[in-house]
């Protein structure tokens, strides 16, 4: 995989068939699929719970806009992600373009995603600083290259950002 | 003997009370609403998965920081397990608390003292 910056896009260029496969998982990685502790994590406390009218409102008010704003970054991500769909060649390396202006929607929804595996796989400190293990192990070690790779995404895109600033 | 009650306002609190012995003595103390918002911050706190780059990016968009402050607060959070990066009126700290949730920080409001 090779990233190249043009002054309208990011382009991921030369994926290998398992790295797009990775990345189209990004949207359905985002969902806590009824793991209470991920959805937790998503939509954490806003004050300690004997805060009780503040955590209520929160709930009432806040919490819906959360809603909204993770689902719209999403589906930001999904569009861009259909360019990896419909490949004549399936085994075929292939291109992404990210546009520059979808940034912070790809950090926001790379983070969701990293956050909803981390918590669902329970990973301690030190499996998450092992960036060297193969995820060919277990479908444990394929979640922890999947959020390490997502994270090596969210620093290339961090790294534009803060070059177009 | 009918005596009107004293109001006196002292730091942040009224104190009413009637006069002479022959009423009984009410002291009452009112929650102003400086007292109600003043003491409030706002706490980011630790978390494993989040970037250290990311979250220094977030510090200086929704506070404003520098780079140096901004990345002062990550370590801080980073070695200390938390970090107050903002204090003040309770429904700005509740903005603040709502941004920082919109970038997935683990942050919650808190009263001072």
């Amino acid at each position: 995989m090779e990233i190249c910056s043009s002054a309208e896009h990011l382009e991921l260029r030369d994926l290998d068939p398992f790295l797009a496969e990775l990345l189209r998982q990004i949207p359905e990685s985002t969902k806590p699929e009824g793991v209470e502790a991920a959805e937790r994590r998503l939509y954490s406390a806003p004050a300690d719970s004997s805060e009780k009218e503040i955590c209520a409102e929160w709930k009432l008010y806040v919490e819906p806009e959360l809603r909204r704003l993770f689902q719209t970054a999403m589906e930001t991500v999904n569009d861009d992600l259909a360019q990896l769909n419909g490949k004549a060649k399936p085994f075929a390396n292939c291109t992404l373009r990210v546009p520059k202006a979808h940034g912070e929607a790809w950090l926001n929804t790379l983070n969701q995603a990293r956050l909803v595996i981390a918590t669902k796989f329970n990973f301690t400190d030190g499996e998450l600083c092992d960036h060297y293990r193969s995820p060919i192990g277990s479908r444990r070690d394929l979640s922890l290259f999947q959020v390490n790779f997502y994270g090596f995404l969210q620093e290339c895109i961090l790294h534009e950002i803060e070059g177009t600033t | 003997m009918e005596v009107a009650p004293v109001i006196e306002f002292t730091a942040n609190k009224f104190l009413v009370t009637s006069g002479p012995v022959d009423n009984p003595v009410i002291e009452r103390e009112a929650e102003t609403a400086q007292q109600v918002d003043l003491p409030w911050q706002v706490v980011v706190h630790n978390d494993p998965v989040n970037l250290m780059t990311y979250v220094t990016m977030v510090f200086q968009k929704v506070f404003g920081f520098t780079r140096e402050k901004a990345e002062k607060h990550m370590m801080e959070v980073h070695q200390l397990g938390r970090s107050i990066v903002w204090s003040g009126l309770r429904e700005r700290a509740e903005l603040y608390v709502q941004q920082l949730h919109g970038y997935l920080l683990l942050a919650t409001i808190e009263r001072t003292g």
